[in-house]
């Protein structure tokens, strides 16, 4: 019995991560500038205090509640259009992007020719682009293009969930069972056609899933555009903070608890009905 | 009748988009319309020649390293504070802790980044520690949930044989049930630094450091091209953190 | 008397009575086989005796103390003094073979070393020897799911070998291996109980096994003991009525498995 062989194998690549994670963690500490002690330290905690304690009670007179019920519309309004918009791109797309109406890729088994490979590319390209965004870049360059208000987040979520849905459409598409497209390619359907009646009743219940979730985070995601200006309940949480309206902030926050309560028992209902 | 009703599912859904235009007073026509798509386009010209000297680049690359610290270490505090709030929110410590940490994160995870970004800024100050506070705060709930569900789930019977041996209720979970909880724990960690790393970008516009904060004071000053540089430097970084996370997960995350 | 029943009677939580007013005296050293058709309890009345189960009724005495009469940390630091090899090996799948088998020390240890350990394996050798007796010492680092159920049974019992405790209770420990296998390892299990004076108590469903290793057969049926007799008295007439109209194979549970999602973006 060798003594080599008590040594434990994972002790080296162990160390190393170890150090590895140490070797990062300082200069991640300073980088960040990460003092947790500012949660604890008291004057800090009587400034973030005493703005938190305006919180309550929460504003609730009859003009600001109107306020309240037209913002809360607009935002879900703003979700809706952008989520509509972004479908009308992403659809297109994600045929486009998807290996699953690969032509070539019916008779070489789920993999497309090379010149099937190259023309993807482009558009997996444009899509994963868009979606690496974060959509409030995009959200604050359309405010500067085309003003303040509603219209800069619609366009926002347009764009950035195009990429995100088509991508994951794309993906979707690919990841059921290719052989009854596969099957209708070869027997010399159209591409569409193959799509509509190879894969497409396969994938509609993941689909919509899908789509509705995404309807949920469109909603948040318009709340926090509406931070640079894109209108709905966010504008109106930045411009009631500026002004250290603490009791306007918290009426802002409890609605749009709620809008996100009410989203999700919205979409888990879709999701169950249309499934 | 199951047809009916999704039909009629359908087409409320229709309406509803439609309503939502009309409300929005957004009229798509006029939206790409000939005058205003001018007007974009020009805008958009003029992010088409970014700045690329090395001042600028050399301030994007502290921007981007405050943006990546920001990320990574927020991730981690969250990590390590959602599975200590995760284990009384799984029922590990009875029921009035269970109720109580579930609220905690709960309240956590439904307040946004960047709700939580303006109220440290109050409390910590214009920078990066902001940032990395709010990040670790929101993040936070979203993970003790994740946690709590996938520690709910695992089988109890590794950590139970160990109590019987005679374990302390450490040893238990650390011998019997972390292992079983790490590849998706792992998971859900590399999931949510993908969706971090767009944020830090993005607090910034409220004051907490990183390229937000550049890309929104060069866009209020008007300087396009060195914004279009910040942007492109944003995009890099969000596109290495998903090919690094995705590597990660393959090597690492298997059941 | 190391294993003390008397009149123990056990309910499980699905209104299933496992144990009928049982009475069973076990001494120090002794090695004890139960046989006995599926359902008999035998799996029950291993659990009640490793402080698993908590009986309905009656008195049970282990190492001289009354197990649920101590304070949970005296019953932990009892607990430590026995050792149960489970009959589906309670092992991690992605845990290597030896944390698993160096997790037989936890009870003994402090909470220092036992953090310790999962980071950097403290007794290697002492690992490889228990691993060495059950000839799997070549699979010391590799992960328990790449192992067959025989071998993952074999690392079960090597844990509670390294935790060296005074009573020794197996669940069936050699179900799923091959009747050679299976002999050899019960050798094993009582040439260890002979040499540190362990007393041995083992359920097993292979009769001829148990009628060749263990020198006392107590036969359970339908949670009562029909006979306890030394080896050489056990005969035909006996494991008939013991096993009337049962089969005597039964297959082995299948183990769930583990599943990841991973969240889609």
């Amino acid at each position: 019995m060798l003594s080599r062989d008590t040594r434990d194998p994972a002790t080296r690549p162990r160390l190393l991560l170890g150090l590895l994670a140490l070797a990062l963690l300082w200069p991640g500490i300073r980088f960040s500038e990460l003092d947790l002690s500012v949660l604890l330290a008291s004057d800090s905690q009587s400034e973030m205090g005493r703005f938190v304690a305006t919180f309550w009670p929460p504003t609730h007179g009859a003009e600001f509640l109107q306020l309240l019920w037209q913002a809360t519309l607009q935002t879900l309004a703003i979700a809706t259009a952008g989520m509509a918009l972004a479908l009308l791109l992403a659809i297109p797309a994600s045929l486009l992007a998807s290996r699953a109406l690969s032509l070539s890729a019916a008779s070489r088994a789920g993999r497309p020719s090379q010149w099937g490979q190259l023309l993807r590319w482009p558009v997996r390209g444009v899509l994963i682009f868009l979606r690496s965004v974060p959509e409030i870049v995009w959200a604050l360059l359309f405010v500067r293009a085309v003003g303040l208000g509603p219209t800069a987040g619609v366009l926002a979520i347009a764009i950035t969930y195009s990429g995100m849905l088509g991508k994951v459409y794309a993906e979707i598409f690919e990841s059921v069972d290719q052989r009854p497209a596969h099957a209708l390619l070869q027997a010399g359907s159209g591409r569409l056609a193959a799509f509509c009646y190879g894969i497409l009743p396969n994938v509609a219940a993941e689909l919509l899933s899908y789509t509705v979730y995404r309807w949920e985070c469109a909603i948040r995601a318009s709340v926090v555009m509406g931070f640079v200006g894109a209108g709905g309940l966010g504008q109106q949480i930045d411009l009631s903070m500026r002004m250290f309206a603490g009791g306007e902030v918290a009426s802002l926050l409890l609605t749009f608890l709620v809008l996100v309560l009410f989203a999700d028992q919205l979409s888990r209902l879709l999701r169950w009905r249309l499934a | 009748m199951k047809r009916l009703v999704n039909l009629l599912l359908v087409l409320c859904i229709g309406v509803a988009v439609l309503a939502s235009f009309r409300y929005l007073g957004i009229d798509l026509g006029e939206l790409g319309g000939s005058g205003n798509l001018k007007q974009m386009a020009a805008y958009v010209q003029r992010f088409l020649s970014p700045d690329l000297s090395i001042g600028h680049l050399q301030a994007i690359a502290r921007g981007a390293l405050e943006t990546i610290a920001m990320s990574a270490l927020g991730t981690l505090l969250a990590t390590v504070f959602g599975l200590l709030l995760a284990l009384p929110a799984a029922g590990r410590f009875g029921w009035p802790l269970q109720g109580l940490s579930r609220l905690v994160l709960n309240a956590l995870r439904a307040i946004p980044e960047l709700v939580w970004a303006v109220l440290m800024v109050l409390a910590a100050g214009l920078g990066p520690n902001a940032g990395t506070l709010a990040l670790a705060l929101h993040t936070t709930g979203v993970l003790g949930r994740l946690f709590a569900e996938a520690l709910e789930n695992t089988p109890p019977e590794p950590a139970e044989a160990i109590r019987l041996q005679g374990g302390s209720a450490i040893g238990a979970f650390c011998y019997g049930t972390l292992p079983n909880l790490f590849p998706q724990l792992l998971a859900y960690v590399l999931y949510r630094w993908e969706n971090n790393i767009r944020m830090a970008s993005v607090l910034g516009f409220v004051g907490a450091g990183g390229l937000g904060q550049m890309l929104y004071l060069s866009l209020s000053l008007f300087q396009e091209a060195q914004a279009s540089s910040v942007i492109l430097a944003m995009l890099v970084l969000v596109l290495a953190v998903d090919t690094l996370s995705s590597w990660s997960r393959q090597r690492w995350v298997k059941a | 008397m190391t294993l003390h029943l008397t009149r123990v009677s056990l309910t499980h939580a699905n209104g299933l009575q496992a144990l009928r007013s049982l009475d069973l005296h076990i001494d120090a050293g002794e090695q004890v086989a139960i046989i006995g058709p599926s359902g008999a309890g035998k799996s029950s009345l291993l659990n009640v005796l490793a402080t698993g189960l908590r009986p309905g009724n009656g008195e049970l005495q282990v190492l001289g103390e009354h197990p649920w009469q101590l304070s949970a940390r005296q019953r932990q630091r009892l607990r430590a003094r026995i050792g149960l090899v489970h009959q589906a090996p309670p092992l991690p799948p992605r845990q290597r073979v030896i944390t698993a088998v160096l997790a037989g020390k936890i009870g003994q240890w402090g909470i220092g070393k036992s953090l310790l350990n999962l980071v950097h394996p403290l007794d290697v050798p002492g690992a490889r020897a228990a691993l060495a007796r059950l000839d799997l010492h070549d699979k010391l680092f590799a992960q328990c799911q790449q192992l067959s159920g025989g071998q993952l049974q074999r690392v079960g019992i090597a844990r509670v070998l390294y935790q060296a405790p005074e009573v020794l209770l197996a669940d069936e420990p050699v179900s799923a291996m091959d009747p050679v296998l299976a002999g050899h390892t019960l050798k094993v299990l009582c040439e260890h109980a002979r040499e540190h004076a362990v007393t041995l108590v083992a359920s097993l469903h292979a009769v001829d096994l148990a009628l060749a290793h263990f020198s006392r057969i107590i036969g359970l049926r339908d949670g009562q003991i029909l006979f306890d007799l030394p080896a050489s008295a056990v005969d035909r007439e006996q494991l008939d009525a013991l096993y009337a109209n049962e089969q005597l194979q039964p297959s082995p549970a299948p183990v769930p498995t583990l599943s990841v999602q991973i969240p889609r973006c």
